[in-house]
């Protein structure tokens, strides 16, 4: 359990456009340990799904990864010639997309794409990639899964081509599955049951999980570690529990407070607690840390100088820091000592 | 079978009543594969046999999953589609094709629309300016251009955008801000009743916080009746004073939000309330539902509810529920009815 799968170094990724060169990820860092849930989180345009793709190598051109390296089982990955990149893909990392209509082809069956792909990767004979292909509908929980091999995704609901789609990336046992908003496209009542099909498989098969998604309350469910992003960069990193009762960062918790809760202690008609404006465009990223515009607990440095992200040692006054939490904003900055200047308590 | 709402048109609180209003769309094939291939003609109850009321100044939501109709309710209750069969009084006036077009237009400028998806619903090649001024000019509101230009300022201002953003195109602004937009512009011809169809799901959740904010300072300030569709639960709660579940066409359960969040009826509303992620990480279990909706092109007989409820038996599958009155509300459920629940 405690094996580092992967390994993310300093990531960059650069847009080129006509006029200048945006930096849509910047120095993001990260590890997942095999058999973990790590939850990443952030607004549209945070660079959440572009970190997914870059380290699955389908970074779409002008994209491009500008500096840092992907480390899978310690070996490096992200400068691998196209042809060994993609036997990686699907063998050891799969991925399932948003939306499960694009990410079928309409003119097969899904009989024909599953086996396509075990073949793909394996030397099964037809008969036995048939056979796996049934064992993966049963398993993702498709009822009758013989007749529904020999029909086409049109004939599928949204929720049982997600499922579908599951157990296209989950074919060939992968050891780590980049989900990139898995449920966004589903009903609440479909997303419980994806979601626990997500969860038993990765079990069963000990498989890791990067899970992309603005919902925090599928993260809650189901992430050990959550990764929160911010223009770009890692805002904060620590266990599920940490992030979401105690968070750390300013913008984590404003995030949390503005998602409306069912709570018997709440009369309607209170107020969410809301951040003021909106995450800067890749092309106006306030120098310093991007949140301090909109920061309410900002220190004159934060316009000036970046903060890194620092593991947090000392606990601040009032709230439990598990050992391995990480934020990057200068009201933790150790070596400034604000003695005993705590931010404001949890939401 | 059916009982019916009493009708409370004359009641000067209630400013729509919606009674017993059927949508049905017509999905067979063309005529000719018909007459060729002998197949009956096909049709959708998109709705069926809705009432519900609400009162001036409160907030009516609908929840659902999608498929249930909720959203062609919002479009009828406007008049975008004509109903089937039943009855939409507002503020006393009964809606129907008969309506005089200068009766129909005093209605339109009292009720406006909110929808969805910012970037469809706003025209990319339109000033700001201008698209908040179509209502004004459409119902000949304001005599000439300097009382346009104030009118469009303020209405800038009220959703906390500056009037200077007038000048700018659509493309210009972010979602959330596109949204603030479309508000200002359903509020120009200074309406009293908004019907809002999922005004927050595109929206990211900090940004969804702001324009639930605005939406409610608004609705203090200015007294509007909002008719908000959504698939959110935690949002609904938020916002809603009474609350309406729909499931495939029909009106499951209804009554003020607080009572239905505290004591679902109907299991279909618990099995809703049940499939809530659980932020609070008290280590709940999600409790799956089982199975999807089904298509409700051919709902199942009975309760449409029948096949997926836990505690269906012989009457739910053969028979309609017929509508029983709650402590705040109505819920259509044999369960219910016979104490079983």
């Amino acid at each position: 359990m405690t094996d580092t799968l992967l390994q993310v170094d300093h990531l960059r990724i650069e847009i080129p456009t006509r006029h200048r060169t945006l930096v849509a990820v910047d120095d993001v860092s990260l590890q997942i340990d095999e058999g973990e849930v790590l939850g990443v989180v952030g607004e549209s345009g945070a660079g959440k799904s572009l970190t997914g793709a870059a380290i699955i190598g389908l970074l779409e051109p002008p994209g491009r990864i500008a500096a840092g390296a992907v480390y899978l089982r310690g070996r490096r990955i992200d400068n691998l010639p196209y042809d060994e990149l993609r036997r990686i893909r699907g063998r050891e990392i799969g991925m399932v997309f948003q939306d499960p209509l694009t990410s079928l082809n309409p003119l097969y069956t899904i009989g024909r794409q599953l086996v396509e792909t075990i073949q793909t990767h394996t030397d099964l004979s037809d008969s036995r990639a048939r056979q796996r292909a049934l064992e993966l509908l049963r398993e993702v929980g498709i009822p009758s899964p013989e007749q529904r091999l020999e029909q086409y995704p049109h004939q599928f609901s949204g929720g049982m081509r997600q499922r579908v789609v599951i157990a296209l990336a989950l074919c060939v046992n992968p050891k780590l599955v980049i989900a990139d908003e898995p449920t966004t496209a589903l009903d609440v009542s479909i997303q419980a049951q994806i979601i626990s099909v997500l969860k038993k498989l990765c079990r069963e098969h000990g498989a890791a999980i990067m899970l992309i998604t603005h919902d925090m309350g599928v993260i809650a469910e189901t992430a050990n570690r959550v990764a929160v992003m911010y223009a770009g960069r890692i805002a904060e990193i620590g266990s599920a529990r940490q992030v979401i009762k105690n968070p750390l960062h300013p913008y984590t918790r404003g995030l949390m407070g503005s998602i409306p809760k069912i709570v018997p202690d709440n009369p309607a008609g209170t107020q969410l607690t809301q951040i003021e404006g909106s995450m800067p465009r890749l092309h106006e990223i306030p120098p310093g840390c991007a949140f301090h515009p909109r920061c309410t607990e900002r220190l004159p440095r934060c316009s000036l100088e970046r903060p890194e992200l620092q593991t947090l040692q000392t606990q601040p006054v009032g709230q439990v820091v598990q050992a391995a939490a990480q934020v990057a904003c200068w009201r933790y900055d150790a070596s400034a000592e604000t003695s005993g200047e705590a931010p404001g308590g949890a939401v | 079978m059916v009982a019916t709402a009493p009708l409370l048109a004359d009641d000067p609180d209630v400013l729509l009543q919606v009674d017993q209003l059927s949508k049905v769309f017509d999905v067979s094939a063309p005529f000719l594969n018909r007459l060729l291939e002998r197949q009956p003609r096909r049709l959708l109850r998109a709705v069926d046999g809705v009432s519900f009321h609400i009162p001036r100044g409160k907030t009516f939501s609908l929840v659902g999953e999608s498929g249930c109709g909720k959203s062609t309710v919002a479009r009828l209750v406007v008049g975008l589609y004509q109903a089937s069969a039943g009855q939409i009084l507002f503020d006393g006036t009964a809606l129907s094709p008969a309506l005089k077009r200068s009766q129909m237009n005093a209605i339109r400028r009292r009720q406006q629309m909110i929808f969805q998806d910012p970037f469809a619903s706003l025209n990319p090649r339109w000033r700001v300016a201008d698209i908040i001024a179509e209502p004004l000019r459409a119902h000949r509101l304001v005599r000439d251009r300097t009382a346009l230009r104030t009118r469009v300022a303020e209405l800038l201002e009220q959703v906390r955008l500056s009037p200077a953003d007038g000048e700018k195109f659509p493309h210009e602004f972010s979602g959330g801000q596109r949204q603030r937009i479309s508000i200002a512009r359903a509020l120009a011809s200074n309406p009293e009743f908004l019907v809002c169809d999922e005004p927050t799901s595109a929206l990211d959740v900090s940004v969804q916080a702001q324009i639930l904010n605005l939406m409610k300072t608004l609705q203090r300030e200015l007294g509007l009746t909002y008719l908000f569709i959504s698939h959110d639960l935690a949002v609904v709660y938020h916002i809603a004073d009474l609350l309406g579940v729909m499931y495939l066409g029909r009106l499951v359960e209804w009554g003020e939000s607080r009572t239905i969040f505290a004591q679902p009826r109907h299991p279909y509303t618990r099995m809703l309330l049940d499939a809530i992620p659980d932020l609070e990480m008290s280590g709940k279990q999600r409790t799956p539902v089982a199975g999807e909706v089904p298509s409700p092109i051919e709902p199942p007989g009975g309760c449409h509810f029948h096949p997926r409820c836990p505690l269906a038996n012989a009457s739910c599958r053969q028979e309609t529920p017929g509508v029983i009155d709650t402590e705040s509300g109505q819920v259509r459920c044999h369960a219910v009815q016979e104490g079983r629940d």
